[in-house]
């Protein structure tokens, strides 16, 4: 976790608590994380391994270690508009989404790193679409 | 197993009935709840949802065997009572066990296993480790190796007038806490997060029993709730100091009389993982499918404590309640169920529910099924219609096997909470392979077969066939 970008701002005692509020998950190959219109989603960070995300069954895009999922339905407190589904076993810290607001607000320098990867998803969404 | 028809062996390294409960917990008093007198009546199946103790039975007899033995001083079984209960369920239901038969070692064989046991060699196409969260854990903290762990607390008296520090801040860090409160002068739970408390949580965190330590720290009265993460201990000839740095208290020293580590615990999985099974959580639990079996060794499976490394579908965070015996019980009863079928060719009776009865029949689930209340969430009650049969019962299963898998035009049925805290029915439906998830409304009195609850299933049930509302 300490060399994950997501949490390169945080003191020591600050990723103790974070690793703490967290709980490790494993996915086999081909196990569904997110389901696509299920209520109820977490918030994901992935140790290891590979995920797809997929609309409808088609594969938008690929996450691997580092990179995070699952903070879009829970920001908006709605259902998933897509899949995440291990590419092969993968290895993730989550938190439960109703957790998640106080998480964020506890860990300002996080919740700005979010943002600087969602701005970054939302340009090369945007030069896609270009 | 026995009532499907498959051939097994129970063994056990106890020489009686009554695992865990023939020593812990500690303070004698458990942290789950069993009802005498219930909303539902004992020996039926919905009064298992009000006695989270009882392990779970087809017959009258077999059910509700701890409340027998409760002299009515608390809701919260005294460790004896429990493991009466437990000694009364074995007897009744004639359950075959061979005890004082330990478990030494494991290999593959044949398309199955082997299993070499003080009582000589035992194979099996299956194994099923019931073996609990038994095994004392503590993190890598320097110097907390010559801490005792939970399991080696002192007596209360050898710590009257003391200053303990407990190191962690779950369940069995309270429990030790609340004992101490007639004997301590001062306690420190400390670990890096905060308590999570079970009010708030509606399940996974410090029980309820044990908030009387958490009044005492906000009111001032000798306990401190310390958010800090631990840095290292060191034992002098007088006393024990611990370090620890917290984002809010920066750097301190505690100079304390008695350290404990309560830290929780471990399976004992001995030489699984050299065998295949993998495990997650710093190796504490074995990585499971939602049938339990083991992710990475299939024919393992696990029963008991240890299910809960299977999470589910995690619907807002919760996991299920497979920790305790209230829920691990119903894990089991599904598992024999699936071990007869996918292993042993052991055809499940279906029972036909037809058009007229199908609504009242899942609606009626959802407001009693003992194993939808204990497993909220995590297990599902299934009716398929079947293309000559119609409607029928699929029986209880895991929601994330169902939810995942292909089979036919379906329903499942869970209870969930919203993000309200509201308790839901919610319904499942499986149309042309694609799963779909509905909530029907709620009850202020939990009670979900009313008109509204009937015309919105109906509606989805109709949907998939004829059903009459």
């Amino acid at each position: 976790m300490a060399g994950l970008a997501l949490f390169a701002d945080l003191s020591r005692p600050q990723l103790a608590a974070a690793a703490h509020t967290f709980e490790e998950e494993w996915f086999s190959e081909g196990q569904r994380i997110l389901r696509q219109g299920f209520t109820g989603s977490n918030f994901y960070v992935i140790l290891e391994g590979e995920a797809a995300v997929k609309i409808n069954g088609e594969t938008r895009a690929t996450l691997a270690r580092g990179e995070f999922f699952g903070e879009v339905s829970v920001l908006l407190g709605e259902a998933p508009t897509a899949d995440v589904v291990a590419l092969r076993p993968l290895r993730c810290m989550v938190l439960a989404g109703p957790e998640t607001e106080h998480f964020l607000i506890t860990y300002p320098r996080v919740m700005y790193r979010i943002l600087q990867a969602q701005a970054r998803r939302l340009r090369t969404a945007n030069l896609w679409r270009g | 197993m026995r009532r499907l028809g498959v051939e097994h062996a129970v063994l056990s390294a106890d020489a009686a009935p009554g695992g865990m409960f023939r020593r812990y917990p500690l303070f004698q008093r458990l942290n789950t709840w069993t009802k005498p007198y219930a909303l539902a009546e004992r020996h039926t199946r919905p009064y298992e949802w009000y006695d989270w103790n009882s392990l779970v039975g087809d017959e009258p007899a077999h059910r509700s065997t701890v409340p027998e033995f409760m002299d009515g001083t608390s809701y919260f079984p005294l460790r004896a009572e429990m493991a009466h209960g437990l000694e009364a369920f074995a007897e009744r239901t004639g359950v075959q066990v061979r005890y004082d038969c330990r478990w030494q070692a494991t290999r593959r064989d044949d398309g199955g296993f082997a299993l070499e046991t003080t009582d000589g060699l035992y194979q099996s196409r299956v194994v099923v480790f019931a073996i609990g969260m038994a095994e004392p854990w503590k993190p890598e903290i320097p110097g907390i190796d010559a801490v005792p762990h939970y399991v080696d607390t002192p007596p209360v008296t050898a710590l009257a007038g003391k200053r303990v520090f407990l190191i962690g801040k779950r369940n069995s860090g309270f429990e030790i806490a609340d004992a101490l409160l007639p004997w301590a002068r001062q306690i420190v739970l400390g670990s890096p997060r905060p308590p999570i408390m079970s009010v708030f949580t509606s399940g996974a965190g410090v029980r309820a029993k044990y908030l009387v330590p958490y009044e005492d720290y906000v009111m001032g009265g000798g306990v401190f709730i310390l958010d800090a993460a631990i840095d290292r201990i060191e034992r002098t000839a007088d006393d024990w100091r611990v370090f620890t740095t917290g984002q809010r208290t920066g750097p301190l020293e505690f100079r304390v009389d008695q350290v404990i580590a309560t830290t929780g615990f471990a399976t004992p999985l001995a030489d699984l993982p050299a065998l295949g099974v993998a495990t997650f959580s710093q190796g504490r639990l074995p990585r499971q499918t939602p049938y339990w079996e083991s992710s990475t060794l299939p024919g393992i499976y696990f029963a008991g404590a240890v299910t809960q490394g299977a999470v589910g579908i995690r619907k807002h965070g919760a996991s299920g309640n497979s920790a305790g015996v209230a829920g691990a019980r119903h894990n089991a009863r599904v598992l024999a169920t699936h071990l007869a079928r996918t292993h042993f060719g052991v055809a499940i009776p279906r029972p036909a529910l037809g058009a007229n009865g199908v609504i009242g029949f899942v609606l009626d689930e959802a407001t009693r099924a003992p194993e939808l209340w204990n497993q909220q969430a995590y297990l599902a009650r299934a009716v398929t219609l079947d293309p000559a049969a119609g409607w029928v019962d699929d029986g209880i299963v895991p929601l994330a096997a169902y939810v995942d898998a292909a089979g036919p035009n379906a329903a499942a049925v869970t209870v969930e909470l919203d993000a309200n805290g509201d308790h839901h029915p919610t319904v499942y439906l499986r149309k042309d392979g694609r799963v779909s998830e509905h909530a029907l409304p709620s009850d202020p009195l939990l009670a979900f077969e009313g008109a509204k609850q009937r015309a919105e299933l109906a509606s989805l049930l109709q949907d998939l066939g004829p059903v009459e509302n």
